[in-house]
């Protein structure tokens, strides 16, 4: 089967996130004064062949916990869709 | 006896070339060793020097990690070989879980280019021979990924067990304490932000950075 799976890389609770700092400063300049708490992560979108989406979210969570994402400072949330 | 280097190329390295000649004119010899080749030619001691390995796409070091020579370089760390991971050298090696925490983008969100001052936190790695704690060097950074983080457990563990190596004086980029490089549990594998290769002549802005090498080769 084939699935499309869709991965939000976050930095992690507690973590400073110097864009999303950066981010946020910047934006009452444009009058957009009531903003508060941005954090800027990434986005991957990839396809996999698996047998269910069981195997499918494993297969991808694998992933980021061994490449896709740098535990120390990221988070992962795993959305497996099948196409 | 001439301590032989290797001085690890990945595509998109670019401080082989200055590492190589600091190394050869403190006494040492040093030769390339490309990263797709698993082999370590028989080198003493490893330098991961700075630029931009695999482009840094997914996040610096990252993609490094898997390159075949990493496999030799890592359990050459193990059996105790002394290993100095420079700029992106020390993003690999944390990506490599060959040292602890991470490497983060500088508070301020600025590629920093500057002259810094760094302290001797701990002299009882490879970089600390011939040094004390306390010692203040000047050596230059050049990075927009130094901002060193981990988990508050890691941080003690690292306070008590002498793994900090070297603290800024004046922190420019956000570093938690201040952290300028970090050691193994063995003291055989450190990384640094900033740039000891270019810290070797007056000429240079600095000579500071030479007795780091030269502990370094010793």
């Amino acid at each position: 089967m084939h699935f499309e799976a869709k991965i939000e890389v976050s930095p992690r609770d507690g973590i400073a996130n110097p864009e999303g700092s950066t981010i946020e400063r910047a934006l009452p300049a444009l009058g957009f004064k009531t903003t508060h708490n941005v954090r800027v992560g990434k986005l991957i979108r990839l396809e996999v062949e698996a047998e269910s989406v069981d195997v499918a979210q494993s297969l991808v969570e694998d992933m980021c916990n061994r490449f896709l994402t740098n535990p120390v400072i990221e988070d992962a949330s795993v959305e497996v869709l099948e196409v | 006896m001439t301590r032989r280097v290797g001085v690890v190329r990945f595509p998109g390295t670019n401080c082989e070339f200055d590492t190589i000649d600091a190394i050869r004119m403190l006494g040492g010899d040093a030769e390339i060793l490309w990263h797709g080749d698993p082999s370590l030619k028989n080198v003493d001691a490893i330098v991961i020097p700075g630029g931009f390995a695999h482009g840094d796409y997914l996040r610096c070091g990252a993609i490094a990690r898997f390159s075949p020579v990493m496999g030799a370089v890592a359990s050459f760390a193990q059996e105790g070989g002394p290993i100095l991971g420079i700029c992106n050298g020390f993003q690999v090696l944390t990506e490599a879980g060959l040292l602890p925490g991470a490497l983060q983008k500088n508070v301020g969100m600025k590629f920093l280019c500057s002259m810094q001052q760094v302290e001797f936190v701990s002299t009882q790695n490879i970089l600390g021979r011939g040094s004390e704690v306390g010692d203040h060097l000047q050596i230059p950074i050049n990075h927009f990924e130094g901002n060193y983080v981990c988990s508050p457990e890691v941080l003690s563990r690292i306070e008590t067990r002498e793994q900090i190596v070297f603290r800024y004086t004046d922190n420019p980029n956000g570093s938690t304490k201040d952290i300028a490089g970090v050691c193994n549990e063995a003291g055989n594998v450190v990384g640094m932000m900033p740039h000891p290769e270019r810290a070797t002549s007056a000429l240079l802005g600095s000579s500071d950075g030479a007795s780091v090498i030269k502990s370094f080769l010793s």
